[in-house]
């Protein structure tokens, strides 16, 4: 038996269709499309942590697929860097040591952060700019930056705390994870998937990679890690960026991942009910308004109103 | 020396004698400054409004283009936000409520179905739903800023956490709703009110328009002392 065994996870992109467009879109921001007429295969990127060696080969073929130019950073004596996601970085690995209470052992947790794809987005519900935000059937959520306004709602609406506003850019824009959209669409899988030298990251249908995941969820389970499991929160839907974890009971150990995320009430009520009763209370005032003028009649000064202020003003008169 | 001194009646406020007689309401400096505050506040709403719902997004075509209208209405709150407390400060004396403001109150629903003005209370150079108006935009327009700071990211981004900024944006769109409530009940008394418009475009009305709705005040004009309680 070798010293290192692993089942090799299934062809990246079986059964993903190439090519997808605007036919493909299932919601679009601020506004509505017609229902696809076919829906797409559902594609999913699994990231599994229990194989991250934490070695940022994914960070770099982001960058460099992505054609993205960071500043060279400084050294903050922690692995963590850069420190975190910015305009010019869509993923980072966020590493944390902790002690697992039960065994006294330290683990290094490294997880890969970047946009989980939601299936209910949280950016795509806040964003004020149609088209904007779009998301196809096959689950990738991506923003256009031609009708980006830069206004930061995503950043309000999203529950894992992914978008960055290129505030000091001529022209600020939201900037996020792809999905590598430009590459599976033309049948490849996403940069990071294709660099990672371990197999943490794999991509292909969500069915497959939730396959793939039950599958190494049983190997560490028969290793003793007794939570394993699939980080595939129901809160938004499930997600297209899926995680195995050793420890799945626990999420926010790996950096806060949250345990339940969904989007926030505040902006549901933000993004629902108060747009209906925004409407209601202009519209309803307007309509009084009116009504009262009709109804009531002008509120006219009197003839006898201006003798009045007369007869006051000349008996001050001395 | 206190007590006679008339107690809201502003700088450059002065009655002409004549048929009929007219009253000085606003100087040049004040209509000037609230009309600045009014085109703000309009182009406020535009840009306000296109990021408030889909169905108005084409008001940002007026500020050439979503991008351009993000940029522009928090600059246009800070002038509106400058502009309003200009007026704040020269009026907030004269805001105060007072006696007799109360009963003016309660029989007010009577005189806006069209009932005797005559019947209310004598009333100062503000009557108590301008009073009311006055300070709701005055503590409004400090949420507005606030929160608008909030989701200012190009300069105020890390000042607040995201949980925070979910509220202020939500506060921010609910207090702008009432804001335009409140400036939908301003506008509407001022042409339901014949002849108060010209107080704010000539600076002047007639005397009988203050004799029938700010009587209190145009005696204290007419005498030079303070009228009542």
């Amino acid at each position: 038996m070798a010293l290192f065994e692993f089942e090799l996870p299934p062809a990246p992109t079986t059964n993903v269709k190439p090519t997808f467009s605007e036919a493909d879109l299932v919601r679009r921001s601020a506004s509505n499309v017609p229902p696809p007429a076919k829906k797409l295969t559902e594609v999913a990127k699994l990231i599994d942590v229990s194989k991250c060696i934490g070695c940022k080969a994914c960070e770099v073929a982001c960058l460099e697929w992505n054609d993205l130019h960071h500043e060279v950073g400084i050294n903050r004596g922690v692995y963590d860097n850069p420190p975190d996601l910015d305009p010019n970085i869509f993923t980072v690995m966020r590493y944390t040591e902790w002690v697992n209470p039960e065994t006294n052992n330290l683990e290094w947790l490294i997880r890969k952060d970047g946009c989980m794809h939601c299936e209910n987005p949280g950016c795509l519900k806040a964003c004020p700019a149609p088209g904007a935000i779009v998301q196809y059937s096959n689950g990738i959520v991506d923003f256009d930056h031609e009708k980006c306004i830069g206004c930061g709602y995503c950043v309000r609406g999203c529950p894992f705390n992914i978008p960055r506003i290129s505030v000091n850019a001529e022209k600020p824009k939201a900037y996020k994870c792809t999905l590598c959209s430009d590459r599976v669409a033309v049948g490849q899988g996403p940069a990071c998937a294709k660099a990672c030298p371990t197999h943490a990251i794999v991509f292909g249908t969500k069915d497959e990679m939730k396959q793939h995941a039950a599958e190494r969820i049983k190997d560490l389970k028969s290793r003793g890690y007794a939570n394993a499991g699939l980080y595939d929160p129901p809160g938004v839907d499930g997600t297209h960026v899926m995680y195995v974890l050793h420890h799945a009971d626990k999420p926010e150990i790996y950096a806060n991942l949250p345990k339940d995320p969904k989007i926030s009430t505040v902006v549901e009520i933000w993004k629902g009910l108060f747009k209906y009763a925004g409407f209601i209370a202009v519209g309803g005032l307007v309509a009084v308004s009116f009504l009262h003028q009709v109804i009531a009649g002008a509120n006219r000064v009197s003839r006898t109103d201006e003798e009045n202020a007369k007869r006051l003003a000349e008996s001050e008169k001395q | 020396m206190t007590t006679t001194t008339p107690y809201d009646v502003q700088p450059g406020d002065k009655v002409h004698r004549g048929d009929p007689v007219t009253v000085d309401r606003h100087t040049p400096f004040v209509r000037i400054n609230h009309w600045t505050a009014v085109i703000t506040m309009l182009l406020l709403w535009l840009s306000g409004f296109a990021l408030f719902h889909p169905s108005l997004y084409f008001f940002s075509d007026l500020f050439g283009g979503g991008e351009n209208t993000r940029a522009i209405h928090p600059w246009l709150g800070v002038v509106l936000f400058v502009a309003f407390y200009g007026l704040f400060f020269r009026f907030w004396r004269a805001c105060l409520f007072a006696g007799g403001d109360g009963g003016w109150l309660t029989g007010l629903p009577q005189v806006m179905a069209g009932g005797e003005e005559e019947k209310l209370p004598e009333i100062g150079r503000f009557n108590p739903g301008q009073k009311m108006f006055f300070w709701a935009m005055a503590i409004m327009l400090i949420i507005m800023l606030v929160s608008g700071l909030a989701m200012w990211d190009e300069y105020f981004f890390s000042y607040t956490t995201i949980e925070q900024k979910r509220i202020l944006v939500l506060a921010h769109s609910v207090v702008a709703i009432l804001v335009v409530c409140g400036v939908i009940v301003h506008v509407s008394m001022v042409i339901w009110e014949r002849g108060t418009l010209q107080a704010m475009t000539r600076g002047y009305v007639t005397g009988g328009w203050a004799w029938k709705h700010h009587r209190k005040w145009l005696r204290e004009l007419v005498t030079g002392h303070r009228v009542g309680a």
